[in-house]
C-alpha cells in the first residue's frame, strides 16, 4: 500500500476509534490524534490528498483534516 | 572485589508483624513469629549445621543435622522445623548434639566419594563444610558396605550404581554424590513450580528422579536451575564450573533478556564467566532465573560475534575490515551526504530495547540534536506502544501500575494475550506460586498455553478467535455493569463520573453482552459470565498481558478497554492488583521512558511543549524540532518513495523482527546508508552498508529497565571485546558527524537524564549502589521510587474511561486464506533467536513448528512432522507441522525465532490505530503440504550468504 491511500487508510482508522464518540468529540479527538503523531510528510501529504478532494475520507475524518490542516503551519520541505 | 557471599538463613523470612524475643546460645534475640530457631540463629550470627535446608524452599527436617536442644522440652528438635516461641532457651552446641551430629555425618560419608580435590564442588560444597563444622574426624564404618559410590563393588556390577546424566547441555547430575537432601525436588516445586523432579523408592533406594526415571533433557524439567542452585553437593553442577573451576569474585548486574529484569551475581574468574547465579536481593527475581538468564549467554562469546568495524560502498560488495575512526568518517559522511541531497529529514535511526538507558539516551539525543529531526522509533513501536498510548490516555502513565511483589497479594489473576510461562518463566514462577496458595487464575487466549493447564494450576481459559480482544473485554464490562458489580465507591472518588456513566452505557448495550459477542469471539457465553464475576468480586484483581493484547489493528483500544475494567472494578492503586503489561525485552520500558518515541522526549513529554523543549534546548544548546518524527512502519513507507535514505540501528533486528518481510526488504534495499550497530551480522545486516560492532551487556555499564519500572545497575565485567562500549560506539558516531558528546562514565548521562526527567529526577548510580534498585517515579516526593503507582489518585487527575467498540480487523478469512495465524515465543528462545540461537538452548527449539488442530491437518493430509506451505496475503514460507489441540479448529500457531523460517514473511502491515504497532497476531492464511523451502527462502538465504562475505584482509599471496 502506497501513499497517499495508506494515509487514507490510516486516518480512517483512527476515525473509527472515534467514532463511537460521536460527531463532536471524533472531529477535534482525529484531528489532534494526527497533529501528535503524524510525521510533517505524512502531513504535508494528506493535506494535498484533501486539496485533490480527499477521497476515500471519512466525513469526520475529512472535517477533523480540513480543520487541522487550516490551524497547520509546516515547515517546507527539508 | 571479592566472591559476594549470601547469607543462607536455612529457612525463609517470615511476614508476621508479630515479633517474639528467645534466648539462643546466651543471646536475646527478637524476630517475627513463625522464624524457624535456625533462621533466628543465623539472626544472630550462629550458623546451626545444616544440610536439607537452604531459605529458598520451606523446611524439610530430613538431614537431622540441625537439631538443637531447648530447655524444658525434651529431645533434640529439628532447629530448622521448630518455630519460635517467646521465653524459649535454645542451646545450639551441646555434648549429646555434637555426638549426633558428628554419626549423622558419618553416615552420610561412609557412602559419599572422598575425590574432593577433583570434585567440580571442591571450594563450594555444602558436605564438605558440614563435615568440617562437625570435625568429621573418622568414618567407623568404613567405604566397602553397600553404597551407591562405585560402579562395581567385590567385582560385582553395584546396582545401587547410576552413571552420570549429561543430557542436560549446562548441567550435570552425578547420582553417586547425591545425599537425598531433596533441595532440588523442593526447588522445582515450590520456586519454579514445574514439579519436574521427585524422589523415587525409599530408604536406602531413594533417589533424585527427573520425571519417571527419565533423563533430564528427556523430562518435563525446564532446565531453570533451580536444582543447581539448591544442590549443596556436586550432585548437580553446571558444566561451565567443573570445566573451569571455582569463580573468584562476583559483581552483581542484571540478565538482558526479557522485561522481567533479574539481578544476577556474574561470579568471574579473571574476565571469564564461570556462571551467573540469580542474586537473592534481586527485586524482580527473589534469587531465581530462567533458563536465558542463568545459562545461556554463551553467545557472548560466540565465535559470530564480529568483534572488528566493517564498510561497503554497495550492499552486493563483501564486508572490508576497517578501524573505528574509518567506520566512523565512512558513516558520517554518507549520513550527511543524505541530508545534503534529500534534505535534514532524510536520516534517523532506532534505539535499542536490548541497550542500557543511558546508551539509547544518547541515540535520540543524537537524531534529536545530532540529525535534526526527531526520526527516531524503537522496537516498542512494534511491541507495546498500544501499552504507551492506551494507559497514558486513561491512567495518566505509560507503564505498568504495579511492582512483582504485588502479586503475592493478588486473589484473581488474569492473564490476557501472554505466555509467561515461556516468556517471562521467572514471573510465571512467582504467579504460581500464589496460584497454589489459592489465588484464581484466569487466561484469555486463542491458544491452550502452559499458563492454562501445569502442575496444581488450571484456568479458567476464555479460547478467542485471534483479533476479538476488544469484543471479549466489552462482554467482559458489559457482564459487570449490568450485573451490578461496579465498585461505584471507588469510580465516583476517583475517575470521572460522566465519563464513567457514558462508558457504562455504551458496555451495556445489549449487542456488547456475551452472548450477543459468542458469534464473533468463539468464546462461551457462560464462562465469560463467571470469568467477570470472579474477577470483579474475588478480591484483589489483577490484570497482566503481552503482546496478544498490543499486537493488533485495535491493540491500543485493548488497551484501554483493559483498563477500563480494573477502574470499574477498583483494582487499581494498591498491592495486589493493577494493570501490568509484561514487557519483552530486557530495557523495553526504559528505551521508551528515554524517549526513543518520535512524538516524545524522555519522560514521555510530547515533542511540541515549548517549556519542555527550552530545557532540553538549553543543556544540549542545539534547536530542537517542534514536529514529531517517522515511526518505524512510516520509515519503511517513505523509504520506499525515496524521502527516507539513511538509518541508523542499534541493536534490533528490523528484518527479521518486523511485519511483511517483503517490505521491508524493499525499503532497506532502497536506503542509501544503513548503519547497524550489533553483535552479530544479523538479517538487517544483509542490507547495511556500516556495520559497527556492539558489545554486550558483561561488557559495559549502565542501567536497564524492567518491566515493573525498576531501574537496575548493569555492571562491566569484563573489557568490550569489540574494544569499545556501544555508548562510546556512538558518542564516535556523533563526533564523525560534527555532533560533540562529551561524558566519562554513563553515570554523567544518568545525571543528565535525571536533571531532565522530573520522573528520574532521584535517581543516580550512587542511589542504585545504595538501594539496589529503584521504581520511577523517582524524586522529591518518592525518593526511593514507587513500587505502586496511582495509590491516592490516578497521574492524569482523574481515571478516564473511554468507549471502545469493537472493530474487525481488514485482516479476513476466506476461501483462500482459511485460517488464522499468531505468533508467539517459546521459553528456550528469545526474540528473533539472535542470541539464543547461538547457545546451547537450541537442544529445546531447533526450528520453529506450526501448531495446527489435527482437524485443519487431516482436511490437508498433514502429518506430524511434514514440511507445509504457509501462504498469506503477503508472502509465503514453509516449516515442519506440529499437530495439537492447544490450538482451536481454524487457528494455527507458530514462533518467529528463526531467521530460515521467517515467520514475518507471511505477517501483514496492518496496524494498530493509534500506534502503528503491527498486526503480528492476526494473518489469514493458507497450509498445505510441502517438499521443501518456498523460493522466497532460497533467494533470501542465497542473498543472505553473498551478502555476509567477508573480505580477506590482505591477498591471500
Amino acid at each position: 500500500m502506497s501513499s497517499p491511500d495508506r494515509l487514507v487508510y490510516m486516518a480512517n482508522q483512527i476515525g473509527t476509534f472515534f467514532r463511537s464518540q460521536g460527531h463532536d468529540k471524533a472531529v477535534p479527538g482525529i484531528a489532534e490524534h494526527i497533529k501528535k503523531f503524524w510525521d510533517p510528510r505524512m502531513k504535508r501529504a494528506i493535506f494535498a490528498h484533501i486539496e485533490a478532494g480527499g477521497a476515500g475520507l471519512e466525513p469526520n475524518v475529512l472535517e477533523a483534516l480540513t480543520s487541522l490542516k487550516q490551524a497547520t503551519s509546516l515547515p517546507g520541505a527539508q | 572485589m571479592s566472591l559476594i557471599e549470601e547469607i543462607d538463613y536455612g529457612t525463609p523470612a517470615s511476614k508476621s508483624e508479630t515479633m517474639v524475643t528467645l534466648t539462643i546460645d546466651g543471646n536475646q534475640v527478637t524476630v517475627p513469629e513463625g522464624t524457624s530457631i535456625m533462621r533466628a540463629a543465623m539472626d544472630a550470627g550462629h550458623q546451626i549445621p545444616k544440610l536439607c535446608a537452604t531459605d529458598m524452599v520451606d523446611a524439610f527436617g530430613s538431614c537431622r543435622l540441625c537439631l538443637v536442644e531447648i530447655e524444658g522440652r525434651a529431645g533434640t528438635p529439628a532447629s530448622c522445623t521448630t518455630p519460635v516461641m517467646n521465653g524459649l532457651v535454645v542451646h545450639t552446641q551441646t555434648e549429646r548434639l555434637k555426638k549426633l551430629r558428628k554419626g549423622v555425618m558419618e553416615l552420610y560419608i561412609s557412602d559419599h566419594p572422598l575425590d574432593c580435590l577433583t570434585c567440580g564442588a571442591n571450594g563450594d560444597c555444602e558436605l564438605q563444610d558440614m563435615a568440617g563444622a562437625v570435625g568429621l574426624r573418622d568414618v567407623r564404618y568404613g567405604y566397602e558396605g553397600e553404597n551407591h559410590v562405585f560402579a562395581k563393588t567385590h567385582g560385582r556390577d553395584n546396582d545401587h550404581w547410576m552413571p552420570k546424566d549429561e543430557s542436560n547441555p549446562y548441567f550435570t547430575y552425578d547420582p553417586s554424590k547425591c545425599i537425598v537432601c531433596s533441595r532440588c525436588v523442593r526447588a522445582c516445586e515450590e520456586v519454579q513450580g514445574t514439579f519436574a523432579l521427585t524422589i523415587s523408592g525409599r530408604g536406602f533406594d531413594s533417589r533424585v528422579s527427573p520425571g519417571m526415571n527419565e533423563s533430564f533433557l528427556g523430562s518435563e524439567c525446564v532446565s531453570c536451575g533451580a536444582c543447581v542452585q539448591a544442590c549443596p553437593t556436586a550432585t548437580l553442577t553446571e558444566k561451565s564450573v567443573i570445566e573451569i573451576g571455582q569463580p573468584e569474585h562476583s559483581v552483581v548486574t542484571t540478565c538482558a533478556y526479557c522485561g522481567v529484569g533479574c539481578a544476577f551475581k556474574a561470579e568471574m574468574r579473571g574476565e571469564e564467566v564461570v556462571r551467573m547465579v540469580p542474586y537473592k536481593d534481586g527485586k524482580a527475581n527473589r534469587g531465581h532465573s530462567c533458563v536465558k538468564g542463568r545459562f545461556a549467554w554463551g553467545y557472548t562469546n560466540h565465535k559470530e560475534r564480529i568483534l572488528k568495524p566493517m564498510i561497503r560502498e554497495r550492499i552486493e560488495d563483501p564486508w572490508k575490515e576497517v578501524s573505528w575512526d574509518e567506520a566512523f568518517s565512512f558513516a558520517a559522511a554518507r549520513m550527511r551526504g543524505i541530508q545534503t541531497k534529500y534534505g535534514r529529514d532524510a536520516i534517523g535511526g532506532i534505539t535499542s530495547s536490548r541497550c542500557t538507558n543511558e546508551e539509547t539516551y544518547l541515540v535520540q539525543k543524537l537524531i534529536r540534536a545530532g540529525f535534526g529531526n526527531n526520526n527516531v522509533d524503537t522496537c516498542a513501536r512494534v511491541c507495546h506502544s498500544p501499552t504507551g498510548y492506551g494507559l497514558a490516555t486513561t491512567f495518566g502513565t505509560s507503564a505498568g501500575t504495579q511492582d512483582f511483589d504485588s502479586v503475592e497479594h493478588t486473589d484473581v489473576v488474569v492473564v490476557i494475550g501472554a505466555n509467561p510461562a515461556s516468556a517471562h518463566p521467572v514471573f510465571a514462577s512467582r504467579l504460581k506460586k500464589r496460584l497454589r496458595q489459592g489465588a484464581r487464575l484466569i487466561v484469555i487466549d486463542p491458544r491452550r498455553t502452559e499458563m492454562v493447564e501445569s502442575p496444581h494450576v488450571k484456568a479458567l481459559h476464555l479460547p478467542l478467535m485471534p483479533g476479538t480482544n476488544v469484543a471479549v473485554m466489552t462482554a467482559l464490562a458489559h457482564v459487570i455493569v449490568t450485573e451490578g458489580l461496579v465498585n461505584e465507591a471507588f469510580v465516583r472518588e476517583r475517575c470521572d463520573w460522566s465519563e464513567f456513566e457514558e462508558w457504562a452505557a455504551f458496555v451495556a448495550q445489549p449487542n456488547n453482552s456475551p452472548e450477543a459477542t459468542a458469534i464473533l469471539t468463539g468464546v462461551d457465553p457462560s464462562d465469560l459470565r463467571e470469568a467477570a464475576r470472579v474477577y470483579a468480586t474475588g478480591g484483589n484483581g489483577a490484570i497482566y498481558y503481552g503482546l496478544g493484547v498490543t499486537e493488533h489493528s485495535q491493540g491500543s483500544t485493548t488497551v484501554i478497554a483493559i483498563a477500563n475494567l480494573a477502574m470499574a472494578t477498583g483494582n487499581v492503586g494498591r498491592p495486589g492488583v493493577g494493570v501490568n503489561p509484561l514487557r519483552g525485552q530486557n530495557n523495553v520500558q526504559g528505551s521508551c521512558d528515554m524517549g526513543s518515541f518520535p512524538h516524545e522526549l524522555p519522560g514521555y513529554r510530547h515533542i511540541s511543549g515549548e517549556a519542555v523543549r527550552d530545557q532540553f534546548e538549553a543543556l544540549w544548546n542545539v534547536k530542537l524540532n517542534p514536529e514529531p518524527g517517522l515511526r518505524i512502519p512510516n520509515m519503511f513507507d517513505a523509504a520506499v518513495e525515496g524521502t527516507f535514505m539513511g538509518l541508523y540501528v542499534q541493536g534490533e533486528d528490523i528484518l527479521q523482527s518486523d511485519p511483511n518481510t517483503s517490505h521491508v526488504v524493499a525499503a532497506l534495499s532502497a536506503m542509501e546508508c544503513v548503519i547497524v550497530h550489533d553483535l552479530f551480522l544479523n538479517e538487517t545486516a544483509n542490507y547495511a552498508h556500516v556495520f559497527l560492532p556492539g558489545s554486550s551487556f558483561l561488557e559495559k555499564d549502565g542501567t536497564f529497565t524492567n518491566a515493573e519500572r525498576r531501574i537496575q545497575r548493569v555492571r562491566k565485567v569484563m573489557t568490550p571485546k569489540n574494544g569499545l562500549a556501544d555508548w562510546e560506539v556512538t558518542i564516535g558516531l556523533a563526533k564523525a558527524m560534527g555532533f560533540e558528546m562529551k561524558y566519562s562514565h554513563p553515570s554523567e548521562i544518568m545525571d543528565e537524564i535525571a536533571a531532565l526527567t522530573p520522573t528520574f529526577a532521584g535517581v543516580s548510580y550512587a542511589k542504585l549502589d545504595e538501594l539496589g534498585s529503584v521504581q520511577w517515579p523517582c524524586n522529591e516526593k518518592a525518593p526511593e521510587g514507587t513500587p505502586v503507582m496511582h495509590i491516592d489518585g490516578f497521574v492524569r487527575g482523574k481515571g478516564k474511561f473511554v468507549v471502545t467498540e469493537y472493530v474487525a480487523t481488514d485482516e479476513r478469512t476466506g476461501p483462500r486464506y482459511p485460517l488464522l495465524l499468531t505468533t508467539g515465543r517459546i521459553l528456550s528462545q528469545y526474540n528473533v533467536g539472535a542470541q539464543t540461537r547461538r547457545t546451547e538452548n537450541v537442544v529445546w527449539h531447533a526450528e520453529d513448528r506450526l501448531e495446527i488442530h489435527p482437524h485443519d491437518a487431516e482436511q490437508r493430509g498433514v502429518r506430524d512432522g511434514d514440511w507445509v506451505r504457509l501462504k498469506s496475503r503477503a508472502g509465503e514460507t514453509t516449516l515442519r507441522a506440529e499437530i495439537t489441540d492447544r490450538v482451536a479448529p481454524g487457528v494455527v500457531y507458530t514462533t518467529f525465532h528463526h531467521p530460515d523460517t521467517q515467520a514475518n514473511v507471511i505477517t501483514t502491515d496492518y496496524s494498530d490505530w493509534a500506534t502503528n504497532c503491527p498486526e503480528y497476531k492476526v494473518t489469514a492464511v493458507q497450509v498445505s503440504p510441502s517438499n521443501g523451502p518456498s523460493d522466497w527462502q532460497k533467494a533470501y538465504d542465497a542473498q543472505a550468504r553473498q551478502s555476509r562475505r567477508i573480505a580477506p584482509a590482505e591477498a591471500a599471496e
